[in-house]
């Protein structure tokens, strides 16, 4: 299937977002694609506050049934959530089960004044009540595929169909 | 034989001894502590990993410190932690000890923190409860200290960055030591090309080559050009008898003071398990000074152990 | 008394260096005539013995049997038994019962329930010392006319040298063989296993090899001045060996035994703190694994020996170090030393020689042989038959043995004691 091009949506995202950003706007970005994504939607922005990662494997909710995810990375936020508007930053937004995850973990650090969710794509079938106040296309994926961001040496980014 | 730490899918189910895991497992863990040091400075100390387990500090052997780093760990995993003192209640009563694990699996405990005296008792409980339940082996006897293993793994990593190329001393009492043991098969593990220990030889246990060690019984060839220092603590009951004269030799021939310490690179870390005794393995200038990475072992040592839990608890 | 008549069965009978197809005929408890019937001879009973071996019951040099005082961990019953089903029909059982067996109404308390159960024949060791606390000296010769047929400590450590050599003296002016285990109890102090690499890497307190062979030279050298007939129990360690063959060519009345799982493993199989394997003396290293077999097939060695000691399941659940030691082994001596003969490349004649005739030469008992006239105490067994040691499958009262799980050769049909069959396998 035809996927779109990510840097098409990412550049519409960048436009979408630019009247809502201020100094005092928080970022964070969600492991792996996600913190790519923000990187790139940072530095486009220029947001004046360094760009917080979330690792979300410690706030999952199948731990119980399959373990603990094989490779962890560290979160780390760089700024005071408190009473501060963030922007969460994922590439595909699917169960809504990660966006849950990283609102709890996200809360662990502070109280923030709001949280608003920018994802690249949204593939649907939704499990929680959740939905991107900022999105790049919408996109059914193909049962037993997965959707993923690719950023290749030069920092470009693409979008790739894998089997789940 | 299959190793008793791994479940039927080669994954981590007990944390019995560092010695025959494969390298991939250690990897995994020392990574994942680096994850967990970040915790503390948020404002909610905790993740909710293990909420909803229990942790059973089940100590047959005395250790406050120990046990209490192993409760902050799961409690900052916000699992619930029940302490037992075993040696003060019921194998006194001659409850046996197998008797005494039924008992507490019965009351849905999901892992067991196991310290005792004897060689091998982690190693006998993990085989009584099975792969269900998670034993880690808070030190048993003169056998293993896994955990104290990794940390001190993670400490050396963390100032040193490659194993490759280092040299690491440990010196003490090796005869007697779990952490010795424990360190000594890490290190081999993770591939450093020089250990060595340091020692009288009435503290040198039969055949200790065999670990993978270079013997020194002379402390200042030891230590010439070091990386790592490793004190090992000289229990009380070691002195006076046969196996060392006095504390006073000990500390001139085998203690670490700065004038033995400069013989090391000029850039070595010097590391002690804790408690320390001043004045016996090593000396204040040297515990209080800039080489010392003493108190960040007690650090890592919380994130290693979570890291340590967080794995089994999902097997 | 019944008339039997052994058929179709290939006698093996080391002392008289028999191994051939013969049919054996016994009488009045006793061998009657061996290949032909002896004139006259009506049979009461056949035992058809085709493909079977015929031989001398077995004599197990050391057999705890428990009692009196250890009932819980086994009894007389159980564990004769056990011996029967082993092929075992002559046994000594060590004195380290509770009380030790240092007084003659204990002694023969025990020879005559024994007897009464009618199975192995038992030749119990007395007490070298008044309770085996190594300070005064049983009464011996009262002792020996009570049955016992030598005297020991058992596992009891002698540490004073001067109470040894007084023994020893002791002994020898009655005429009378002490057997002892060499160790030296300051340097195995604490020990649980063979203190080198594998205890090293375990952390384990271990027992150097040098704790026997200090023992054993002292030994050596009062057996030079006292000329007391001594018989060293268990040896563990190559250079044992080496001590035992000088002074056997000195001419010293010394002899010797190994148990028979001291054949078969060494400290490597203490695997994962397995406590099966906690025994005294330790497995020692592949080396002086290797020596004791090569010592036992060339006769150093003189004897195989059970060492038959049953623990129940409560004191092996414990920690390695904590577990009682011991194993149990009246039923796997012929199996073990079949095993034994097989990776020795030893003929059966002369590798049943070191669990019968040779054990009953130092017993000092017409046992352990099939000439015409000697007691009709008969073992006979297949020896192409393999079994999987599991517990079910052991009479004795005592589980623990590091063997579970092994496949092992020659399973027992039919043992004879005193022309009596007293085990058949259904």
């Amino acid at each position: 299937m035809q996927l779109p091009d990510a840097e098409a949506l990412c550049a519409e995202l960048v436009k979408k977002l630019r009247p809502a950003v201020t100094p005092a706007t928080g970022m964070v970005g969600i492991h792996t694609g996600g913190a790519w994504l923000a990187e790139r939607l940072h530095r486009e922005l220029g947001l004046a506050l360094p760009l917080g990662r979330l690792d979300i494997s410690f706030y999952r909710d199948d731990y119980r049934k399959s373990g603990l995810h094989k490779s962890v990375k560290a979160s780390q936020i760089p700024f005071d959530v408190g009473d501060r508007r963030l922007l969460l930053v994922d590439d595909v937004l699917y169960t809504g089960r990660t966006i849950r995850a990283a609102m709890n973990e996200l809360f662990d650090y502070g109280r923030p004044e709001s949280i608003a969710l920018v994802a690249l794509i949204d593939r649907g079938e939704r499990q929680l009540p959740i939905c991107p106040q900022y999105c790049g296309a919408t996109l059914a994926v193909p049962k037993g595929k997965m959707l993923r961001l690719d950023r290749n040496d030069a920092g470009r980014l693409s979008l790739r169909l894998d089997d789940a | 034989m299959r190793n008793p730490q791994l479940n039927a899918n080669g994954e981590l189910a007990h944390l019995l001894t560092l010695e025959g895991l494969p390298r991939e497992i250690i990897v995994r863990i020392l990574d994942t502590a680096e994850s967990f040091l970040g915790v503390t400075e948020r404002e909610v100390k905790k993740v909710p990993l293990l909420r909803g387990m229990s942790v059973f500090n089940v100590f047959f052997e005395n250790s406050t410190r120990t046990r209490t780093t192993f409760e902050i760990a799961a409690k900052r995993l916000s699992a619930d932690v029940i302490n037992l003192n075993v040696s003060t209640s019921s194998t006194t009563k001659g409850e046996t000890l197998l008797d005494t694990v039924d008992n507490l699996a019965a009351m849905h405990a999901d892992m067991f923190v196991v310290r005792h005296s004897q060689s091998g008792a982690a190693h006998m409980i993990a085989r009584h409860v099975g792969p269900e339940r998670h034993v880690i082996n808070a030190g048993d006897g003169r056998h293993a200290h896994p955990t104290q293993g990794l940390l001190d793994a993670y400490t050396i990593r963390h100032y040193k960055k490659d194993f490759s190329a280092l040299t690491v001393a440990i010196v003490g009492d090796i005869l007697h030591s779990r952490v010795a043991r424990s360190l000594i098969h890490v290190l081999n593990i993770l591939g450093t090309p020089e250990v060595r220990v340091i020692a009288p030889q009435t503290l040198l246990p039969a055949g200790v080559e065999s670990l993978g060690v270079r013997v020194f019984p002379d402390m200042r060839r030891g230590l010439a050009g070091a990386d790592v220092v490793v004190m090992l603590r000289l229990q009380n009951e070691r002195m006076g008898g046969p196996l060392l004269p006095s504390a006073q030799e000990f500390f001139k021939y085998y203690g670490l003071t700065p004038e033995k310490l400069a013989l090391a690179k000029p850039d070595a870390i010097v590391m002690h398990p804790g408690p320390m005794n001043r004045g016996i393995e090593i000396d204040s200038a040297v515990a209080d000074g800039p080489h010392s990475v003493i108190l960040p072992q007690v650090t890592f040592g919380i994130a290693v152990r979570m890291a340590v839990m967080s794995i089994l608890g999902g097997a | 008394m019944t008339r039997v008549h052994v058929r179709g069965g290939r006698l093996v009978d080391p002392k008289h260096g028999v191994d051939r197809p013969a049919d054996l005929y016994i009488a009045e408890g006793r061998v009657a005539g061996i290949a032909s019937a002896p004139r006259g001879f009506e049979a009461d009973r056949v035992v058809d013995a085709t493909g079977l071996v015929v031989a001398p019951g077995l004599v197990d040099l050391a057999a705890r049997l428990r009692e009196p005082g250890l009932e819980y961990k086994a009894t007389l019953e159980s564990e004769m038994l056990a011996a029967v089903a082993g092929g075992v029909t002559s046994l000594a059982c060590p004195p380290d019962t509770d009380p030790p067996l240092d007084e003659p109404g204990l002694v023969e308390m025990l020879t005559r329930r024994a007897s009464s159960l009618n199975l192995a024949r038992v030749y119990p060791v007395g007490a070298l010392t008044a309770k085996l606390e190594g300070e005064r000296l049983t009464e011996m010769a009262e002792l020996r006319d009570h049955g016992c047929i030598a005297f020991s400590q058992a596992e009891v450590p002698l540490a004073d040298t001067q109470i040894l050599w007084r023994a020893l003296q002791y002994a020898a002016t009655f005429g009378l063989a002490v057997w002892l285990r060499p160790q030296d109890p300051h340097l195995a102090k604490g020990g649980v296993a063979h203190d080198g690499e594998v205890a090293t890497r375990l952390g384990l307190p271990g027992i150097p090899a040098f704790a026997e062979t200090i023992a054993l030279g002292a030994i050596i050298q009062l057996v030079r001045v006292t000329g007391t007939r001594v018989h060293l129990c268990r040896l563990s360690a190559r250079e044992s060996v080496e001590m035992i063959r000088a002074a056997k060519r000195d001419g010293l009345p010394v002899t010797c035994d190994v148990s028979a799982h001291h054949l078969h493993l060494s400290e490597l199989d203490l695997g994962y703190f397995d406590s099966h394997c906690h025994v005294v003396p330790p497995f020692r290293s592949q080396r002086d694994r290797e020596a004791l077999s090569a010592a036992l097939a060339d006769g150093t060695i003189d004897a195989v020996c059970s060492d038959h000691t049953p623990v129940d399941d409560d004191a092996k659940q414990l920690p390695f170090g904590e577990s009682e030691p011991g194993t149990t082994g009246l039923e796997l001596l012929l199996p073990l030393t079949l095993k034994w003969s097989r990776e020795a490349r030893l003929p059966l004649v002369q590798a049943l020689a070191r669990a019968t005739s040779e054990p009953a030469r130092i017993l000092g008992v017409d046992a352990g042989h099939l000439g015409v006239g000697a007691p009709a105490d008969v073992c006979i067994f297949d020896p192409e038959t393999y079994f999987t040691v599991a517990p079910s499958g052991l009479r004795s009262q005592g589980k623990n043995t590091p063997f579970l799980g092994y496949e092992l050769p020659g399973v027992v049909r039919w043992t004879l004691v005193a022309g009596e069959v007293r085990f058949e396998r259904g």
